[in-house]
């Protein structure tokens, strides 16, 4: 099968080069030795599960979960944003738990279940807490959106599972549902519309109708 | 990213001897530090050996009555683990304190030793940085250093450890446990195992080349208030400005750790004597010799009004 992602230099990735040619230039010269760089990328096959489906694929070792996902498996819904872990975009259920998809090789996760955005409701058949982001306006551009999701759905997990946070005020009490333990899990999920409060109303929502 | 050859590890000494054979090869756990500083070619490992599958993720009582973490025991499991919760709530404060809830997620306990300063010259690669480059110079001497040392820096650099999980275990007295690529294991107390920075602020650690941390292991409880106070310039996922881990008994006695101060948790056991005596006469021994920045003098003054904050909360 031909894979358009693969053949097509996109203008985003011409830039990348350019802009590393010109760090490369700019890069003070080394006074340590170096070991002899590895010069041809490093093909390897990886095989996870991706929403309920299989999927085997042949990857340059760099390619971090995210690019498997968007650039190789065509799941654009999950997001690039920073792509160093800051901003949360790249949110992903990995074997039940919220992980940032930019920093995690895909070789890593040989024999493993990915839950992306698409894998959590369609939209004839949203998931509740797609549906709860829909009627509380819990976005306004919505890149943010499908990493606020799945790192939504997984933090009411967490406090299920009693995980505590930073504001859990006893270490030794079950874990208590509330706005702040809301606020303080979802921190590593960055809004630049700032729909924040209404992400918490939708949050609590489907919190309270879960029980 | 530049370009590197991957395995996967199936044996602690397997991982050690593959790591010690291939020059430029690393240890790859949660990934999530390294990986952000390979997509800036800041690391730039010829060989991955990805240690994920050595199941040194359990935590375990020890005979003195203490326990033992697996060096890849995830954040988020050692600050959920009840008898951390009970026992040692310095250091689930501390972890939960730290990045976010995806990261922690990922990061393991042995990863976090090992996370790198967040210098910003040390990732700004067109910057001279000695931990970088060694022999290029510090650029944070003269620049922006608002967040970096204050105690036990030297003028090849003055980067901080980032960590919040380590300051809590120096407090603790936690041991480091290794093994070696020749299959020898040793023990290394959390003081010796991070380094200052001196002249070779690219050697941060103790650990020999392809030694690869196992596990770490905490003394018997030490009872007492365990408080974890971190300050930041936001209220959540930002590294400290200053930050205390503090084991206080109802005497008024104790023990403490201060982050975000120096290239290590910055403890001096010495100036915990003076913890009855409070904040000020603490932090003068504590920080004996300090040397900070214009734009870091602030510290000082921070990390005694935090101890304040601390011994009160201690003391309610």
């Amino acid at each position: 099968m031909s894979d358009p992602g693969e053949l097509n230099v996109n203008r985003r990735e011409v830039m990348v080069g350019a802009g590393a040619c010109a760090a490369l230039a700019a890069a003070p010269p080394s006074v340590r030795a170096q070991p002899a760089p590895v010069v041809t990328p490093v093909m390897t096959q990886v095989s996870f599960n991706v929403n309920g489906q299989v999927r085997t694929l042949e990857l340059d070792t760099r390619t971090t979960l995210l690019d498997a996902l968007r650039e190789h498996l065509h799941l654009t819904g999950t997001k690039k944003g920073c792509d160093h872990g800051q901003c949360g975009a790249c949110t992903v259920i990995v074997d039940g738990r919220r992980i940032n998809s930019c920093l995690t090789l895909a070789v890593m996760h040989q024999g493993g279940a990915v839950t992306s955005i698409e894998g959590l409701g369609t939209p004839d058949n949203l998931h509740p807490m797609q549906a709860a982001f829909v009627k509380h306006d819990g976005y306004q551009c919505g890149y943010c959106t499908p990493g606020q999701i799945c790192s939504g759905v997984a933090v009411l997990d967490e406090i299920k599972a009693g995980i505590p946070s930073h504001v859990t005020a006893d270490l030794t009490a079950p874990v208590q549902l509330s706005e702040s333990e809301i606020r303080e899990r979802m921190s590593g999920n960055i809004c630049r519309c700032g729909a924040y409060s209404n992400i918490v109303e939708a949050m609590t929502e489907v919190a309270e109708r879960q029980g | 990213m530049r370009a590197f050859t991957f395995e996967r590890a199936n044996a602690p000494v397997e991982a050690a001897a593959a790591v010690a054979r291939t020059p430029g090869a690393k240890f790859i756990a949660g990934g999530t530090n390294l990986l952000d500083l390979m997509k800036l070619q800041i690391e730039t490992p010829t060989h991955l050996v990805d240690v994920n599958g050595l199941k040194l993720d359990t935590i375990e009582p020890t005979p003195e009555g203490g326990l033992r973490i697996g060096a890849l025991v995830r954040n988020t499991d050692l600050a959920a683990d009840e008898r951390v919760r009970r026992d040692y709530g310095v250091l689930s404060r501390a972890l939960l304190a730290g990045a976010s809830g995806q990261l922690r997620n990922r990061a393991t306990t042995a990863g976090n030793l090992l996370q790198r300063t967040r210098c910003p010259y040390f990732y700004d690669t067109a910057q001279p940085c000695n931990k970088r480059e060694p022999g290029s110079g510090c650029s944070a001497l003269d620049g922006f250093s608002r967040q970096l040392g204050i105690i036990g820096v030297s003028d090849a650099c003055i980067a901080t450890n980032p960590s919040d999980m380590a300051v809590a275990m120096r407090a603790l007295d936690a041991t480091v446990e290794t093994v070696r690529p020749d299959g020898m294991a040793r023990k290394i107390p959390i003081a010796e195992f991070h380094r200052l920075p001196g002249e070779t602020p690219h050697v941060e650690t103790t650990l020999e080349p392809g030694e690869l941390i196992t596990a770490v292991t905490l003394p018997p409880p030490l009872g007492g208030r365990q408080i974890y106070r971190k300050v930041r310039d936001r209220a959540s996922y930002a590294f400290a400005l200053v930050s205390v881990a503090a084991v206080i008994q109802r005497d008024g006695t104790g023990r403490l750790a201060v982050g975000g101060v120096a290239h290590k948790p910055w403890r001096v056991e010495a100036a915990e004597a003076d913890l009855p005596r409070g904040a000020k006469a603490v932090t003068e021994r504590l920080l004996a010799g300090a040397k900070s920045t214009h734009d870091n003098a602030f510290k000082v003054l921070l990390v005694e009004r935090t101890l304040g904050a601390v011994i009160s909360e201690a003391r309610s």
